[in-house]
């Protein structure tokens, strides 16, 4: 095996590791927040991939004009999920929240498949065809402006959070729930905010996965355990650590495709998980509890 | 138990053992599918219920006995009873590693969950790339003869079929009953409402823990066994999916975690709602794929939200069974 092949798995692993990225970053924004396990968090994504292929085909929108539009939807839809069906079960036992969450991800499945059908859909732009050529190395346009785009998601969901007073407020509840009621804060509000936020990264991220891979309805599970992966390796509740286990886990799957057989590419995900589930349980950014 | 919950299990097994007498062959099939899913249902709730401890990735025990028996069976022509032993010895296993991998390093709650579906994914993948047993292409067994009954090598009619399944549901409700009642379950129980608390008082947490874990996926690996002789036929993608896990859990949970009738009253719902919307589906006529799941989906929202301790406690109080909800 060449170097050359090497590298340019690598990159284009790292690429799509970004957009991973970008979507634990939504897990991980609302566990580490609200406490609630999002199950329905691939099949959210695949929400979105529906509406890029479908405002593509239909109203020829291109995928990076769309994502304005199906993240804010995406983020009204994650605030009336929240305060309407799941702020009533916040108090609930674990396990209830994920009946709850897992009924919600069976509904989207199957009535992505009644309107969709089984057979995968694409959304193909003809301008980010020819990869980009940097000497031995070939960069995918569309890989990279898909990370782009996760990019640029990401700094404003950080800077949102780091400089917003309604940002620092959230992280208050995240901190100390009691102490938040207490200074007044409207925790509620917050947490319905918050799902909002963590749906719109899904969202964004949705609209970008478009240029990656084909979606059909069977994809949403598979995503939803790919982000607790990659949020669990990277440290749950550590936004960094969301990006950083997304392209650990994007390179991984590029490497073991290319070395091995692209079917086995999970696996080494999943092996990913049990060694860092061994020896550093609090994820590789991630602090002790 | 009163003299009332008496008399209602007493008619329950008479009704039960006379089925394949009274029934057609579609409601026996049906009926072996509900004890089928009471019995996995029954085993994750020693380890959810009684334990506290969620697993969700209870089909990898269903699998693994599976693939192991029939591939007994397939290569070796040795028969399900002996299977039964590697299956046990493999599924109680592959429990200890995950229990002994989680509970050693503080593991728990979600982290846990997911351990568990790491390890049946990674278990679905390795398979269907293990071409001794047939990898995605599926491993077959040859199909039963339906006249005479062979018992020994599980070979036979629809009823004897349910007639096993039935002896396996009764054999785990009785065990199940046992160890709610022994030293073991309470210990669980303790653990299961504050661990913290139950070491303070001298519990060996990581040790009934991991007894938790052993029990319930040794006691999952006969369904497996009984699923490969019943179907004949196994696939990875089918057999190790996340999907399969879910629908285990979800009898229990329906009908009422932590109890002994929850698991058979909530496979028995379940079930009897997924056929009946099936036929509802076929006869208005609108037979798109996933129309099924999606009322699945929508009842189990109900449950969910309105009946958040399970069918089967507030049945048991309005039958005047046992006012701690049939525990």
């Amino acid at each position: 095996m060449s170097l050359d092949l090497v590298a340019n798995t690598v990159i284009g692993g790292a690429l799509t590791g970004l957009v991973y990225g970008l979507m634990a970053l939504g897990l991980s924004v609302i566990f580490g927040v609200v406490r609630v396990v999002n199950f329905a968090h691939g099949e959210m994504m695949t929400i979105a991939m529906y509406a890029t292929v479908a405002l593509f085909s239909a109203l020829d929108l291109d995928p990076f004009v769309a994502v304005v539009p199906i993240a804010a939807a995406f983020f009204a839809a994650g605030y009336l999920l929240q305060a309407g069906l799941i702020n009533p079960f916040i108090t609930r036992p674990e396990h209830s929240q994920f009946m709850l969450l897992v009924a919600l991800a069976i509904i989207i499945v199957n009535a992505l498949l009644m309107a969709f059908g089984p057979d995968a859909r694409t959304a193909q732009l003809d301008y980010l065809l020819d990869p980009i050529e940097l000497g031995p190395l070939l960069i995918d346009r569309g890989k990279l402006a898909a990370a782009a785009v996760a990019c640029v998601a990401s700094a404003a969901l950080f800077a949102f959070f780091r400089y917003t007073l309604t940002g620092t407020a959230i992280r208050a509840c995240a901190d100390n729930y009691l102490g938040a009621a207490v200074v007044g804060i409207r925790i509620r509000h917050l947490y319905a905010l918050t799902f909002g936020l963590g749906a719109a990264c899904v969202g964004v991220a949705g609209c970008m996965m478009v240029l990656l891979v084909d979606v059909t309805p069977a994809l949403g599970p598979a995503y939803t355990l790919l982000a607790f992966v990659i949020v669990i390796v990277g440290g749950l509740g550590s936004l960094t650590g969301a990006l950083l286990g997304g392209v650990l886990i994007g390179v991984s799957e590029a490497l073991a495709g290319v070395l091995f057989v692209p079917s086995a590419k999970s696996m080494f995900s999943f092996a990913l998980l049990v060694l860092v589930l061994l020896f550093r349980p609090q994820g590789l950014l991630g602090r002790r509890t | 138990m009163n003299r009332r919950a008496v008399q209602w299990l007493g008619a329950l097994a008479a009704l039960l053992i006379a089925l394949p007498a009274l029934a057609g062959s579609y409601l026996l099939s049906l009926a072996t599918l509900i004890l089928f899913f009471a019995y996995t249902g029954q085993a994750w709730n020693v380890m959810m219920g009684f334990a506290g401890q969620l697993s969700l990735g209870h089909a990898l025990y269903v699998g693994v006995g599976a693939y192991a028996a029939a591939a007994l069976f397939v290569h070796f022509g040795i028969g399900p009873w002996a299977g039964l032993w590697l299956a046990l010895a493999l599924c109680a296993l592959l429990g200890a590693a995950i229990g002994f991998l989680a509970f050693r390093f503080g593991i728990s709650g979600v982290y846990f969950a997911l351990l568990t579906i790491a390890f049946a994914e990674f278990t679905r993948i390795g398979f269907e790339h293990f071409d001794w047993v047939g990898a995605s292409g599926g491993l077959f067994l040859k199909v039963a003869q339906r006249e005479h009954t062979d018992l020994v090598n599980l070979r036979g009619s629809p009823a004897m079929f349910y007639y096993v399944m039935l002896a396996l549901t009764a054999a785990a409700f009785g065990f199940c009953a046992w160890l709610a009642r022994s030293r073991a379950g309470y210990y669980w129980l303790a653990i299961r409402e504050n661990e913290e608390a139950a070491q303070a008082l001298g519990i060996h947490t990581f040790r009934y823990k991991m007894l938790a874990v052993l029990v319930s996926s040794a006691m999952t690996a006969p369904a497996g066994v009984f699923f490969a002789f019943y179907y004949n036929n196994l696939f990875p993608e089918q057999i190790f999916n996340i999907s399969r896990s879910i629908e285990i859990i979800l009898g229990p949970i329906i009908g009422g975690l932590g109890t002994l009738f929850g698991p058979i009253l909530g496979a028995a719902v379940l079930t009897v709602l997924a056929d009946g919307l099936t036929e509802l589906v076929a006869a208005v006529g609108w037979e798109v794929p996933g129309v099924k799941q999606v009322f699945y989906g929508v009842v189990l929202l109900g449950v969910v939200m309105f009946l958040p301790q399970g069918i089967w406690p507030a049945l048991a109080r309005r039958l005047g069974i046992g006012a701690s909800g049939g525990r």
